[in-house]
């Protein structure tokens, strides 16, 4: 395999090659979940391939380039399609399968071979796809993993005989030792120049005159398939006219049997036992396999629901404690970078712009990256070990009280870290509007963005207080912020089942693989693919607001008495540690913060503070909230700069503290209070302060309409949370 | 297609049923009890899934457990196991069989 190293031109064709072939071959892989498709088509292509997205859906799009016979045929297209148990469009998975089979992508002809990945120990079920695909008439290859794990549960496969009785080759495989990959390769090439197989099943005499009826004659006519879709599909065609054929022959086959519709599930299965009774021996005296036994602990009534916690407690811990070198490393790299560039760089617009639009931004994209790898490590090992499955099983009962799928489970806890890889998480809830749902309320889970802010409250307004001598305030607080960010979830997942996103409680029809080790490319290329995803279209909505962002609190530029001092500014804050003492009012005038109360973003906050001053919030504060829309955490050092204290992002940093302890309203007054600070952590609880989140859910909805409508209902919620806070708080004698 | 959505469920556990290996559904089966599908009433795509998964009349089944709050239960089928809720596990008739 070695010239498959090599980049062949897609075009250029070799001397021997068949003749009818105009274009590489396109061979599409289509399989089970679980049947071992990933492997094998790494194994094929070895690393040359590519992802994208299907158009308008979130169905991911994989396609390598597999060498078949080096040096005697130009190489293939191998199109990756999504794992599937069937092709009856039940999902969108099952829907994107269909159009590439049928050759109704754009850009994408049909298939001229299939090659369809078998599992060997779950022969039956798995079967049942490829009936389907032969009743696409295209040529199939059979790929048949597992063979030796079959072989050790004393299941007898005779591989001539099934292939004999299905009417296309098969070929056992094991990708990992690339056995009978070149073989697979040589069925391939034949099944391309031979007629198809088709299906060996048929329908009652009734329903087989109504199918014929259907496809009709002559130029009219239709494909056996199509015709079956018509007749057993839930939805109809366009054609009125067909429409009515198809009504009237449901009516007529429902009159003899109101099971009507069961009839080709129950003839491919009753074909499939024909066809396997005579392949293959199976020893049912079989003693518990090793999956059953660990399954006795993993979802033990007790054990069970502990070894989760535990599992989740570890992937939390690592995804807070873990990622916080690089992404430190990588903060403090960027900060370096933006140091050094601006350094280079004579004073002015540009170099603004670029430091603190372009650079910040960027690095406030990429901070993110440790976080979202460590994840993805961590969910791509739970799946394909077949833990995930367990998961949802465990929670299913508890997630459908919320109107949920089991599966949302994951994608929940993982938005505790951060909601971004959380709402990336989502892609394995296959309704639609379950994973709306779930991306919906992911940002209420309190993230760690969310910290600095509660603890920068904290410090300044409930420090060492205890209850009852030993329970701390702040601890109790974070835990309520928590809590709240929880309830409110629920509450809202509960709504939105109701109303918009209204739908039947999803079904829970899941297969519990057999416990695997796990895959190290498969998890790699997970990490990679997502890492990527991330970056490149998330990075580019994210840097546009950062630079908006800036530009609000840059212009208009305020004439400039001192031109040194506004080039030292951002130095300033390592350097100048006498600055403290004096920098709770604006007596020493901070150029940075001059700027920023004179800018755009300044002018926001004071329109806005007729608006927020319910809550408690002045406009230094509206600034503030402005600014962290870029993320949350920047509240703290937007705060550090409109108090004067330089630009200290340091939550627990004595100057910030003593600054909003000490900040004065116009009439002297403190400006901040206790019950301000409560008012301000439950509006970071419920608010969609989260510029990435926002890009994110763009990504993985395809549309506007949604991140827009969360920013909208989150933002509402958090103002009638800390309206009814502040104003309740009031009422009951705080102040 | 005509959905007959939420069928009378008219089989619960019935210790004199299961004793005379008579007809019931897949929910009201004990722990480890083996059956055989008979019919899988209901219509729409739970059930169809259902069926592709390979749950149709004539498959051998058995109930491995249940989940820690009784729902949803596991079960083995043609060789593999399959998570459903009890709610679908009632529009599947059973008969007991020691196979």
């Amino acid at each position: 395999m070695s010239s498959a190293l090599e980049s062949p031109s897609l075009n250029a064709q070799s001397t021997n090659a068949a003749p009818e072939v105009a274009r590489p071959l396109l061979i599409a892989l289509a399989g089970n979940p679980n049947a071992g498709k990933t492997t094998l088509f790494n194994a094929l292509t070895g690393l040359r391939q590519k992802v994208a997205n299907y158009p308008g859906v979130t169905v991911e799009r994989k396609e390598g380039v597999w060498a078949l016979a080096p040096g005697e045929t130009p190489p293939a297209r191998l199109i990756d399609l999504p794992g599937l148990y069937s092709l009856d469009a039940a999902s969108i998975d099952e829907q994107i399968a269909r159009d590439v089979i049928t050759g109704r992508i754009p850009n994408l002809p049909a298939p001229d071979v299939i090659v369809a990945v078998v599992d060997a120990t779950n022969l039956e079920r798995n079967l049942y796809l490829v009936t389907q695909l032969l009743e696409y008439g295209r040529p199939i290859v059979i790929a048949l993993t597992m063979v030796d794990l079959a072989r050790k549960r004393n299941l007898e496969i005779d591989e001539q005989k099934l292939a004999e009785a299905l009417g296309v080759t098969i070929v056992p495989v094991t990708s990992v030792q690339r056995v009978g990959l070149e073989e697979l390769a040589v069925a391939t090439l034949k099944a391309a120049k031979s007629e198809a197989a088709g299906a060996g099943w048929c329908l009652s005499p009734l329903a087989e005159r109504e199918i014929a009826v259907l496809i009709g004659k002559d130029e009219d006519s239709i494909s056996r398939h199509t015709a079956l879709r018509d007749l057993y599909a839930d939805e109809l065609p366009e054609n009125e006219w067909r429409r009515d054929a198809i009504r009237s022959a449901r009516e007529r086959l429902a009159e003899s049997n109101p099971d009507w519709w069961q009839e080709p599930l129950l003839a491919r299965y009753n074909w499939i036992e024909k066809v396997t009774a005579t392949s293959v021996k199976s020893d049912l005296s079989q003693s518990l396999s090793t999956t059953e036994r660990i399954d006795r602990l993993l979802t033990h009534k007790f054990f069970g629901p502990l070894i989760l916690i535990a599992v989740m407690l570890l992937v939390f811990q690592t995804i807070f404690s873990w990622a916080n070198l690089p992404m430190d490393l990588i903060d403090k790299g960027f900060g370096r970078l933006g140091e050094a560039v601006g350094g280079l760089m004579s004073e002015g617009l540009l170099r603004d712009l670029l430091v603190d639009g372009v650079i910040a931004g960027v690095g406030g994209v990429v901070v993110f990256l440790p976080q979202i790898l460590l994840l993805f490590f961590f969910i791509s090992v739970l799946e394909d070990t077949g833990y995930m499955a367990r998961a949802a099983f465990l929670m299913d009962r508890l997630m459908r009280g919320v109107g949920l799928h089991g599966k949302a489970f994951m994608p929940l806890m993982s938005s505790f870290a951060c909601a971004i890889p959380g709402i990336m998480a989502t892609r394995t809830i296959e309704n639609p509007k379950d994973r709306l749902a779930t991306i919906m309320i992911a940002p209420f889970m309190s993230c760690s963005a969310r910290l600095p802010v509660y603890t920068l409250m904290i410090a300044a307004f409930f420090p060492g207080r205890k209850l009852f001598g030993f329970l701390s305030v702040g601890a109790l607080l974070i835990m309520a912020m928590y809590l709240l960010g929880i309830i409110v979830a629920v509450g809202v997942a509960w709504v939105l089942k109701h109303t918009i996103l209204k739908a039947p409680t999803p079904p829970l029809v899941l297969e519990l693989p057999p416990y695997r080790v796990p895959n190290v490319l498969t998890i790699f290329q997970v990490m990679i693919s997502r890492a990527w995803l991330f970056l490149k279209r998330a990075g580019t909505v994210i840097l546009a607001i950062s630079i908006i962002l800036w530009a609000l609190a840059t212009f208009p530029r305020m004439a400039k008495p001192e031109e040194k001092s506004a080039s030292t500014a951002s130095l300033a804050s390592q350097t100048d540690g006498s600055r403290s003492t004096d920098s709770t009012t604006s007596k020493a005038v901070d150029p940075q913060g001059e700027q920023l109360r004179q800018s755009y973003a300044g002018r926001a906050g004071r329109f806005l503070e007729p608006v927020i001053r319910p809550l408690g919030f002045d406009w230094k504060m509206g600034v503030a909230l402005i600014s962290s829309f870029a993320a949350r955490e920047t509240l703290v050092s937007t705060l550090s700069i409109i108090y004067n204290v330089g630009n200290d992002d340091d939550a627990q940093s004595d100057s910030l503290v003593n600054a909003v302890r000490e900040a004065k309203k116009p009439d002297g007054t403190p400006a901040w209070t206790p019950l301000v600070a409560l008012s301000m952590m439950v509006f970071f609880v419920l608010a969609m302060q989260c510029m990435s989140t926002v890009a994110i859910v763009r990504r993985e909805t395809n549309s506007w309409r949604w991140p827009l409508f969360m920013v909208a209902y989150m933002t509402v919620l958090a103002y009638i949370a800390s309206f009814i806070t502040y104003q309740g708080g009031r009422l009951l004698g705080f102040s | 297609m005509e959905i007959v959505e939420n069928l009378p469920i008219v089989h619960r556990v019935n210790p004199e049923l299961f004793a005379t290996g008579g007809e019931l559904s897949l929910a009201g089966l004990p722990i480890g009890a083996k059956a055989r599908v008979i019919a899988v009433k209901g219509g729409g795509a739970v059930t169809r899934r259902l069926m592709e998964m390979g749950v149709v009349p004539g498959a051998p089944v058995r109930v491995i457990k249940a989940a820690p709050l009784g729902d949803p239960i596991e079960i083995r089928v043609r060789g593999y196991h399959l998570a459903l809720r009890r709610t679908e596990a009632q529009t599947i008739s059973v008969v007991t069989s020691d196979e």
